[in-house]
């Protein structure tokens, strides 16, 4: 008999395909994984204490730094929340003004996730493509508040700046641009076989695990779980349009990338939609007072990020700073399913479990 | 260079032997350092980036100036690492590489050895380079590079028997083991003649296989970057480190050359008239155009996982390639005998 | 042992000793502090209500009778003790909130996952709220069948502070715990995995407690 033995690796902190500093610590026999213990708060920065210090106008620009990656949404569940508290009315150009920049975010976090993706899988190309297009987005965004990724573009009533001239034409003419790409990366892609056998039947729980686990987003609806916030609990002013939510139905890592790509589908259906209500002129701000309090009480509200469900539970007591800030993270609850989905897979399936999560750390960790 | 190379062994001729040798390791040389370019440059315009432009015109010297770098970049060497297997595995990675491309023949004068088991020869020393990574990865007592250095032995091994039994197939049609011999039973005038369409099963299987030796995309898994980190070079540095990337891309040039010679008739002209082409021309022709493709699937595939690489190893290419033997053989019991 | 080293010993005992005399002064005045304030906040407050009263009353609101047959339900089903408070959050747009005994808390989240009539089968949100007074886990639910949403909460003291864990019956409820745990210092008993989260294993105190004394204040 050989002596054999179980291999404790530690997968992260530093690792290029744990999208951050996250890290898992497997046992492996062979290349099988018997147990993992997901570690985290590398990037733990304490928003929520942080936040107990801040009036609501400083916390906006934290919360572009928890999901960097769609700080536009984090934005808007922070502002929405003390506008649902205070009673706040937004004007409507305000409004969709948001809501375009909110798709336009779920669009471009899709394709870094679809990017990097396609990237911890193993093919490099589509890495670069999906980058060059949310470049696009991230310009647009650039031009409208100056910022390439931390916008800190909403605010408490409104939105800090107008589109400048000509800025609506351009999302106009991105829309049929990123339709034709995403033809070209299902041509390039999604038929690949090599790929497909990457991810097909990989990573598989069904409905009733996912609602326990609290899953939200691609990682719900990947399992035939009809909600989408957008739809079920509309917010802002998504029941004025028209679009579909892409569901799944065998709960693996195809399918979440299957949703994910028709998700900047109906992304791009909506926005196609909030250009031709635009509404001409009218304010961008709305009528705030100059200290902004919330009154006594606690609320929690939610949207839907391109990620899951993020919420905020805010507890005031009348002042200018929240008593107590918590954000419900959508990749900190989804990662909660890892460890058991990683139970028998292979260091390679890992990756691919991981990734088909889409997590962000700095949301992870908050 | 035949009846020179049959020259008795005085001193002088292995003087002039070894000068050869010195040579001929400069030219491999070149050709890695300008396929790395070629390949960053490949991949770059692929993927819409411009690629190494800086370093001298066009970024030609872009490639020198990384070697450099890794030249005089400080050898570290893990404190628990097996000392004196973890400086032997680069060499032992090398050599084979190295010593593989003595049998290629460039034109019906240009070779440098004239061995009548070639191919043998050929198969056997590029095996001998698994044991390099393996301990490469064995001697860093790294984890992740232990893990590559074993998928990297899985690999080699189940792609050896698959790539051996496909060229099968051509040893039957041109009777020989011989490289030159191998090559001349392919001179026909049309490049209908060439071994890759009556063989081009075996020539399909040829390919997969090789690619997976070369452990290149879609089957770099030993050094798979996004699990494995770097694989089994993962703490390699420097100099030794550059030997890996060094063998890695001589095997290239060495897999690039073989199928040339065993599938697209080495320095043939692919019709009768383009003749007057110096055969040298042809075999670099076809040789850069096997090379652009390793390139070109680098940027478009996804990386397989290792069971699947396992399963089409074993289940697909080892009964196919067996196949090939078999309708080799009995099309050439029934058409040629 | 030498006598030098009993002696060493000894004396860092006192230190020891003195340091903490000194640490628990310090707390017994900042509780002394904290209850003065909480009592002062009491009395504004039951002033405040006092003057609500004094105003006309506002139309019950639309979620009233799906909170009453809530509660009704509950303390139909448990004990009659097992709702501390109801009352509907017109803040968070009429959101029903209960606020449930610590006691019955594991047989009251039973109810509310498994009860035909309310299948709270999806936590969206575990938090926990010091209030200086006492501690505060809030458990936002949603029936993903019914669309229904419900608020619960569970009270526990500030000293040893523990709640029920409902990660048997939700696993969301697995990693916000931890978090809870760790920032907060409540203690989830029936919890697998009962350890911090964000913080270093080695770490003292819970951050996002209000009586937090932060390593470098300056900070």
């Amino acid at each position: 008999m050989i002596r054999t033995e179980e291999l404790l690796l530690n997968v992260g902190p530093q690792h290029p395909s744990t999208h951050g500093v996250f890290r898992i610590i497997v046992k492996l026999d062979g290349e099988v994984i018997t147990e993992a213990t997901p570690v985290m708060g590398y990037l733990h920065r304490g928003t929520e204490k942080i936040a107990e210090n801040l009036n609501f106008t400083q916390i906006i620009p934290y919360t572009d730094r928890m999901d960097y990656v769609s700080a536009m949404t984090n934005n808007y569940v922070l502002v929405h929340a003390v506008e649902t508290m205070m009673g706040l009315e937004v004007p409507l150009r305000a409004e969709f003004l948001r809501l375009i920049v909110m798709e336009l975010q779920r669009i471009a976090s899709h394709l870094v996730w679809w990017g990097t993706y396609l990237l911890d899988i193993g093919a490099m190309s589509p890495f670069l493509y999906a980058f060059r297009d949310r470049e696009m987005i991230i310009d647009l965004f650039n031009e409208l508040c100056g910022a390439r990724l931390t916008y800190n573009y909403m605010r408490v009533g409104g939105v800090k700046w107008d589109a400048p001239p000509g800025w609506m034409d351009k999302v106009r003419d991105f829309i049929p641009y990123m339709e034709g790409k995403l033809q070209e990366y299902d041509k390039l892609v999604s038929g690949n076989e090599i790929f497909l056998a990457r991810i097909k039947g990989v990573g598989q729980y069904d409905a009733a695990t996912a609602i326990d686990y609290g899953l939200s987003g691609a990682n719900l609806r990947c399992t035939g779980v009809d909600w989408d916030i957008r739809k079920a609990e509309p917010y802002s002013l998504y029941s004025r349009f028209e679009f579909d939510v892409p569901l799944g139905k065998n709960g693996d890592c195809y399918d979440r990338y299957r949703i994910r790509l028709e998700e900047i589908r109906q992304s791009l259906r909506i926005l196609k939609q909030a250009l031709q209500q635009f509404p001409e002129g009218g304010e961008t701000m709305g009528k705030v007072p100059r200290a902004i309090r919330p009154p006594v009480g606690e609320v929690y509200v939610r949207i839907e990020s391109p990620r899951g469900e993020i919420g905020c539970h805010i507890v005031s007591k009348g002042k200018a700073e929240p008593y107590r800030l918590k954000f419900r993270r959508p990749s900190f609850v989804n990662l909660q399913i890892l460890p058991k989905l990683l139970v028998g897979e292979t260091m390679t399936n890992l990756i691919t479990i991981l990734g088909g999560i889409d997590i962000v750390v700095g949301e992870v960790d908050c | 260079m035949g009846p020179w190379l049959n020259e008795a062994m005085t001193w002088g001729n292995a003087l002039i032997l070894f000068l050869w040798a010195v040579v001929f390791l400069f030219i491999v040389l070149g050709f890695v350092t300008y396929a790395i370019f070629f390949e960053r440059k490949v991949i770059g315009w692929m993927q819409l980036r411009i690629g190494p432009n800086r370093v001298g015109p066009f970024g030609m010297l872009q490639t020198v100036a990384d070697i450099f770098k890794l030249l005089i970049k400080e050898d570290t060497i893990p404190r628990k690492a097996d000392r004196v297997l973890f400086i032997l595995a680069p060499a032992l990675a090398y050599i084979p590489a190295f010593s593989v491309l003595a049998v290629i023949p460039y034109t019906q004068k240009l070779y440098f050895a004239d061995l009548n088991v070639g191919l043998l020869y050929y198969v056997a020393l590029s095996g001998l380079s698994t044991l390099g990574i393996v301990l490469g990865g064995w001697a860093s007592n790294n984890k992740y590079a232990l893990l590559g250095g074993m998928r990297s032995a899985a690999q080699m091994i189940s792609y050896e028997v698959p790539l051996v039994i496909s060229v099968v197939g051509v040893i039957l049609l041109s009777g020989s083991l011989n490289l030159r011999v191998i090559v001349e039973a392919q001179s026909g005038g049309w490049f209908w003649n060439w071994n890759f369409i009556p063989q081009i099963i075996g020539f399909a299987i040829f390919i997969i296989a090789a690619v997976s030796e070369l452990n290149r995309t879609p089957f770099d898994l030993p050094e798979a970057e996004s699990e494995l980190v770097a694989g089994y070079h993962v703490e390699y540095s420097g100099f030794r480190f550059a030997f890996f990337m060094l063998s890695e891309y001589v095997y290239v040039y060495a897999i690039a050359a073989l199928t040339t010679v065993l599938f697209l008739g080495g320095w043939n002209a692919p019709a009768p008239f383009l003749d007057f082409v110096p055969g040298m021309i042809w075999f670099l022709l076809k040789f850069t155009f096997i090379v652009f493709s390793l390139f070109w699937i680098r940027a478009t595939f996804p990386r397989i996982r290792v069971d699947q690489l396992m399963g089409l190893g074993w289940k697909v290419l080892l009964p196919v390639s067996l196949l090939n033997v078999f309708l080799t053989a009995v099309y050439l019991e029934l058409f040629i005998k | 042992m030498t006598d030098e080293q009993k002696n060493r010993e000894k004396a860092l005992t006192d230190i020891g000793n003195e340091q903490n005399a000194e640490r628990e002064a310090k707390l017994k005045a900042a509780a002394e502090a904290r209850a003065a304030r909480a009592a002062a906040k009491e009395k504004a407050e039951a002033e405040a209500a006092e003057a609500a009263l004094a105003e006309p009353p506002k139309p019950p609101s639309p979620k009233q009778p799906e909170l009453d047959a809530l509660v009704a339900l509950l303390k139909e089903q448990i004990n009659d003790s097992v709702i501390e408070d109801a009352y509907v959050n017109e803040l968070n747009s009429d959101m029903p909130t209960i606020i449930v005994n610590h006691t019955y808390w594991r047989e009251a989240a039973q109810l509310l996952k498994e009860h035909e009539g309310l299948q709270f089968n999806y936590l969206r949100n575990v938090s926990g709220v010091d209030y200086e007074t006492h501690m505060e886990v809030v458990y936002h639910l949603v029936s993903l069948a019914s669309k229904r949403e419900a608020a619960v909460k569970v009270k526990t003291d500030r000293k040893e502070a523990a709640v029920y864990s409902v990660t048997p019956i939700w696993a969301t409820a697995n990693w916000n715990e931890r978090e809870i745990y760790d920032l907060l210092g409540i203690n989830f008993p029936g919890h697998p995995d009962m350890r911090r989260i964000m913080m270093p294993d080695e770490w003292v105190g819970h951050p996002l407690r209000k009586d937090y004394e932060p390593l470098d204040s300056e900070v």
